[in-house]
């Protein structure tokens, strides 16, 4: 349990320094959700009154966008020299490798939140009405749904023809219930009309579920050739 | 096994054909709905197959896991496949049926019509990764997405749970109440789908057979090189016959 700890940490201050140097993955989802949050304002142009009820879907459609950008960067850096390889015939447990990216994919995802949802709020003139801080939970169990499963397909989709497509392909449909979970807690906490509890609880389920799911088979996807 | 394919398939047809004389001449007309229910013949039918034919696919992608049988894996991409032409044909005669009834085509908030959506959604990918995914370990990946897709099933149920539902509730152990003749006829259109996809099934099944052999064969041919390749084409011939 040591090792995995100590392995996870190796790995996550390797990749946050890399990122540190690079910004690549940070850069292309900052301007791509930019982008998004733009275009979107564009195309709806709506009321201070309307924006509170289509902000969470606006919001978590352009994080969910913005994260592929990022996680489908993942795995592609541990491809050059081989690097994946020589992980695999190593003696260190898979699972370490899969914490280490799946808590920096959360961490890069969550820099991108806290920078981006000011502008939403500028942007759509938001006020919240429900419990504000309830967002947090919201935010942080909705994050590490996306990502996640995100890490665990993107190692998936490694394996494929055209992989960067197939990451989406994979992702969206098993992400479902939690998108669902994301933006109707967001939109019940901005309109105050009926409580987020439930939809805080499904997050928590679905992060359970699938964290245990990811790490119970994620040794087996490494492995597989 | 090679006798009883024809056998199945004629008993299939004659089944499938009495089924249907059932649900359009026998059947009862609904007395709310009149003569527009009866299409609740292919549609629970074809659910109910599609489900078991997913729960098929969950189980036999567990045991590819575990023991890493080829045929398992095979069962679990025909049932997929399978499941989701049925599942299509549920997502079809749904709107056909909830347009006159209902007045509306589709209820985006109700809990079987969006988790059926949403499982079709899930299996497609799974479909698209086989495609898409070089031969080697497309196995492994399938059996792990089909753990994941089977996993997100009852989330998504219990996650549109919370909104009221509008479909009609479960004709059976659900509290709704069905004329026993009708029940009758549902449950022997039923018999004749799974007749129906079982046979489709065991073809399928057979093709994947075939094609897997050509192409171990083909490997083994071009490992062997050409002077002995028609040696290592052996294999061919055992399914031919």
């Amino acid at each position: 349990m040591n090792s995995l700890w100590t392995l996870t940490l190796a790995t996550l201050k390797k990749d946050i320094r890399l990122e540190w140097r690079s910004k690549d993955a940070l850069n292309s989802m900052l301007f791509f959700s930019l982008l998004v949050v733009v275009i979107f304002a564009f195309a709806f142009d709506p009321l201070a009154e309307e924006s509170r009820h289509i902000a969470g879907g606006l919001i978590w459609v352009a994080f969910l966008f913005a994260a592929v950008v990022a996680l489908n960067q993942t795995w592609a850096r541990e491809l050059r020299n081989q690097v994946l390889d020589a992980y695999r015939v190593s003696p260190a447990p898979a699972n370490a490798l899969f914490l280490a990216k799946a808590l920096g994919n959360f961490l890069f995802v969550s820099v991108l939140e806290a920078l981006m949802t000011p502008l939403f709020v500028v942007f759509y003139n938001l006020h919240v009405l429900g419990p504000a801080w309830q967002l947090i939970p919201i935010a942080i169990l909705g994050t590490w749904a996306l990502v996640v499963n995100g890490t665990f397909f993107a190692a998936m989709s490694l394996r494929t023809r055209s992989r960067e497509i197939m990451l989406p392909l994979l992702l969206f449909p098993i992400s479902i219930p939690a998108v669902l979970g994301m933006v109707a807690g967001t939109t019940a906490v901005l309109t105050g009309d009926n409580p987020a509890h439930f939809y805080i609880v499904l997050l928590l389920t679905y992060d359970v579920v699938f964290t245990t799911a990811c790490l119970g088979l994620f040794e087996t996807i490494l492995h597989a050739e | 096994m090679k006798r009883l394919f024809p056998i199945l398939s004629v008993v299939t047809a004659v089944l499938l054909a009495y089924a249907l004389y059932l649900a359009l001449v026998v059947a009862p007309t609904d007395a709310q709905q009149g003569d527009v229910y009866r299409i609740i013949y292919y549609h629970v039918p074809s659910a109910w197959t599609a489900f078991l034919l997913f729960l098929i696919n969950f189980v036999s992608s567990i045991v590819y896991l575990i023991r890493r049988n080829p045929k398992a894996d095979m069962l679990a991409l025909v049932c997929a496949e399978v499941g989701v032409v049925f599942c299509t044909v549920v997502l079809v005669t749904g709107p056909i049926w909830a347009r006159p009834v209902w007045g509306i085509w589709w209820a985006p908030g109700d809990i079987r019509l969006t988790s059926t959506l949403v499982m079709w959604l899930i299996y497609v990918s799974y479909l698209v990764l086989r495609r898409f995914s070089t031969s080697a370990q497309t196995q492994i990946l399938a059996a792990a997405l089909a753990v994941f897709g089977a996993l997100d099933v009852p989330l998504v149920y219990f996650s549109i749970w919370f909104f009221r539902t509008q479909h009609p509730q479960p004709v059976i152990g659900g509290g709704g109440s069905m004329d026993p003749r009708m029940l009758h006829v549902l449950l022997i259109n039923w018999l004749a789908f799974l007749c129906f996809a079982f046979l489709v099934c065991w073809s399928r099944f057979r093709l994947e057979l075939l094609h897997r052999e050509v192409e171990e064969a083909h490997a083994m041919q071009s490992l062997a090189g050409d002077g002995v390749g028609a040696r290592a084409s052996v294999p061919l011939s055992r399914s031919q016959k």
